[in-house]
């Protein structure tokens, strides 16, 4: 079986923008899906609501597509009721850290064996672009035109506090490195949290001057540090580049987990 | 000042003019375009408020209920699933009686997920003790705010307030609209100056906990202003038409009843569709007139009553259904309405998640209606069941 073979091609063209980063995460996860030899028939998708969780939509297994915000939630539900099942989410910073926040944060506590991917574009991608948990300080959206004000979450940092047994950030740019990653979070026991970062041109981008696609992409990959890296530095006592975000897999730990495959 | 707006602009202007202190509000298609206004106005100081970017409708709400609490006028904006996630507050804000307004731009339910209109969100409301106002137009939906403002402040009232908008027909549409200006508004609407909120020289609690021998009478009281609110929108409606020449004091408003043989009853965007259908049926020959209901809540029982004492059929038009009861609430409410008559009513469900509603198809409904067959849903495609 080639990854091809889970794309639902009846339902292409697909509803992304040209540029739009979600396709290549979904290239990605099913890459690594690929390379488990789950069987279609044990594999469902969970998405919410947003341009990210539309993904579903284009994968040829079963999948429910929820209610904004509840994706976890009603995977949760899947995962008791059939234990057997590989369950995987997709969902959106909106989603997932905004008003769906509530259910990550205790499906990470419940280490609910499920592998959830959150394409984080940093806004509303769907509704048009307004400011959402993850917007960075300074960041244009429609509902901060000044810039956002507020805080982000870090939600890597988040879901290990909450204690998630497996968390990895990538970027688009990563496509290697992610396949890698989702890969390790499907084979991890418990509450896999794989955070992307990417490129939302229609809704961000043009917002906050990124003129073409390949410029944001590009401002993914420079301002990414590895985790290794940024180890040593602190462990030299250097200083880290604030205007960076770290990348790699952050956590892996083996806490007592819920729904696990018998 | 006429000008050109879209219905989400002109209604952000309103409300801009209504001077709330605080906005609180999560995205939600069809409502973003109000809510997007509303952050420019507050960023860019014309409007002198506090524009909360909470992460849920749920804390939407609830921050406008700790903010009307406190003093503030509070304003909100939603729709479709954004209102049934804030269901728990909606109750929560009517039962301690703060006029909290919020626009609906009215859209489906899901699931099978739908941002397409039909009115199904507000209605599920109707039980909430919140005043619904529901609009034809964009004039309307732009001054129905000020009207929301004025009756759900009143210190006889003291209930929060739907304006209710067609979601995309009206919302995204732009309209000629007079737009009072700040002298004007200011005159029409004091500033919000409750008898009880938090205070800490004068401490008092909201929502605590009633027992079995109190809670009653606070349902009981919230009941009672819901119908004094009639006459209170009566008096605020019709001083709206004296200082601005728009006049919102009747609940219902009809187009060509009076010789009307057949009234079709009907709420929000679609009576303008209905007037026109009217229009071309009176020039073949046909007498059918409209009882448009502007307000849902209170239920306006007699005086539709009264305005349809001589008519011979009503067909009620409802773009919302009660599921498992005889149809949608509008034609469930007006049999009530007209218990002890003989004059049928025929309800029909139409237009759901979107689905258009044409001339011929009021029409249609007309005809249906003239040979007694109602009740039932209108513009299925049969090949789909
Ligand atoms: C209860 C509820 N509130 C609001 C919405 C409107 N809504 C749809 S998608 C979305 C934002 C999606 O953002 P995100 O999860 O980051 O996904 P993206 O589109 O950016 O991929 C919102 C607010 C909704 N569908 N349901
Ligand atoms: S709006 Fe942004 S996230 Fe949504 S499809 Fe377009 S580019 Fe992708
Ligand atoms: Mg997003």
């Amino acid at each position: 079986m080639s990854y091809d073979d889970w794309f639902r091609k009846d339902r292409l063209p697909h509803i992304f923008c040209a540029g739009c980063g979600n396709g290549t995460i979904i290239n990605c996860t099913l890459a690594a899906i690929d390379q488990m030899n789950w069987k279609k028939e044990e594999t469902i998708f969970v998405s919410g609501i947003g341009c990210s969780s539309r993904a579903p939509g284009y994968i040829l297994t079963d999948s429910l597509h929820t209610t904004h915000g509840r994706a976890i939630a009603f995977a949760t539900g899947v995962k008791m009721a059939k234990p057997d099942f590989n369950v995987v989410v997709f969902t959106g910073d909106g989603d997932m850290a905004a008003i769906g926040g509530n259910h990550f944060i205790h499906a990470c506590r419940r280490n609910i064996d499920m592998t959830v991917v959150c394409m984080n574009n940093q806004i509303y991608g769907m509704t048009g672009g307004q400011g959402s948990p993850t917007t960075p300080k300074g960041c244009l959206s429609s509902t901060t035109p000044y810039g956002c004000a507020e805080t982000p979450f870090d939600l890597c940092e988040l879901a290990t506090a909450a204690g998630a047994n497996f968390v990895a950030r990538w970027t688009s740019y990563h496509v290697k490195e992610l396949e890698k990653s989702v890969k390790a979070g499907l084979e991890t026991p418990g509450f896999s949290f794989i955070e992307v970062l990417t490129q939302c041109p229609t809704a961000f981008g043009r917002r906050n001057k990124f003129r073409q696609v390949i410029d944001h992409v590009e401002f993914l990959k420079s301002h990414s540090l590895l985790k290794a890296k940024r180890d040593r530095l602190v462990e030299k006592h250097e200083h880290v580049p604030e205007d960076m975000f770290v990348v790699g897999e952050l956590t892996r730990r083996n806490r007592p987990a819920l729904g696990v495959k018998p | 000042m006429m000008e050109i707006t879209e219905g989400s602009h002109a209604v952000a202007e309103a409300v801009r003019l209504s001077r709330p202190q605080v906005v609180s509000a999560y995205p939600i298609t069809p409502q973003t375009h109000i809510v997007e206004a509303l952050a420019d106005f507050v960023a860019n100081g014309t409007l002198d408020a506090e524009y909360l970017t909470v992460d849920s409708e749920l804390s939407a709400l609830s921050a406008c209920v700790g903010a009307s609490a406190a003093g503030s006028r509070t304003y909100s904006a939603t729709t479709s699933q954004g209102l049934m996630l804030m269901a728990e507050v909606v109750f929560n804000a009517a039962g301690m009686r703060l006029p909290i307004v919020m626009s609906i731009a009215n859209r489906a339910l899901g699931a099978p997920l739908s941002i397409w209109n039909d009115m199904q969100d507000s209605i599920a409301m109707r039980d909430s003790g919140w005043l619904q106002f529901y609009a034809e137009d964009n004039q309307e939906a732009t001054d129905l705010h000020f009207l929301a403002y004025k009756v759900a402040e009143d210190a006889t009232i003291q209930l929060p307030a739907f304006v209710c908008f067609d979601g995309f027909i009206l919302s995204h549409t732009y309209e000629p609209i007079d737009m009072l200006t700040q002298e004007q508004v200011d005159q029409y609407l004091p500033a919000y100056n409750p008898a009880e909120k938090l205070d800490a020289k004068d401490p008092m609690s909201f929502g605590m906990y009633a027992t079995p021998d109190y809670y009653m009478e606070f349902r009981y009281e919230m009941d009672e202003a819901q119908k004094r609110a009639k006459d209170v929108i009566a008096k605020y409606g019709k001083e709206f038409g004296t200082l601005f020449g728009r006049d919102y004091s009747a609940l219902v408003e009809g187009y060509q009843l009076a010789d009307a043989e057949t009234a079709i009853i009907a709420m929000g965007s679609i009576c303008g569709t209905v007037k026109d259908a009217i229009d071309e049926m009176r020039a073949a020959g046909k007498k059918v007139g409209l009882l448009k209901i502007r307000v849902f809540r209170p239920f306006p029982y007699e005086e539709i009553k009264k305005a349809l004492a001589h008519v011979q059929r009503i067909a009620v038009l409802d773009k919302n259904i009660s599921l498992g009861a005889k149809g949608g609430a509008t034609a469930i409410e007006v049999r009530d309405a007209m218990y002890g008559s003989t004059i049928p009513v025929k309800g029909y469900v139409l237009g759901l998640g979107g689905r258009d509603i044409r001339k011929k198809d009021i029409k249609e409904i007309v005809s249906l209606c003239e040979n007694g067959a109602g009740d039932q849903f209108y513009g299925l495609r049969k090949e789909l069941i």
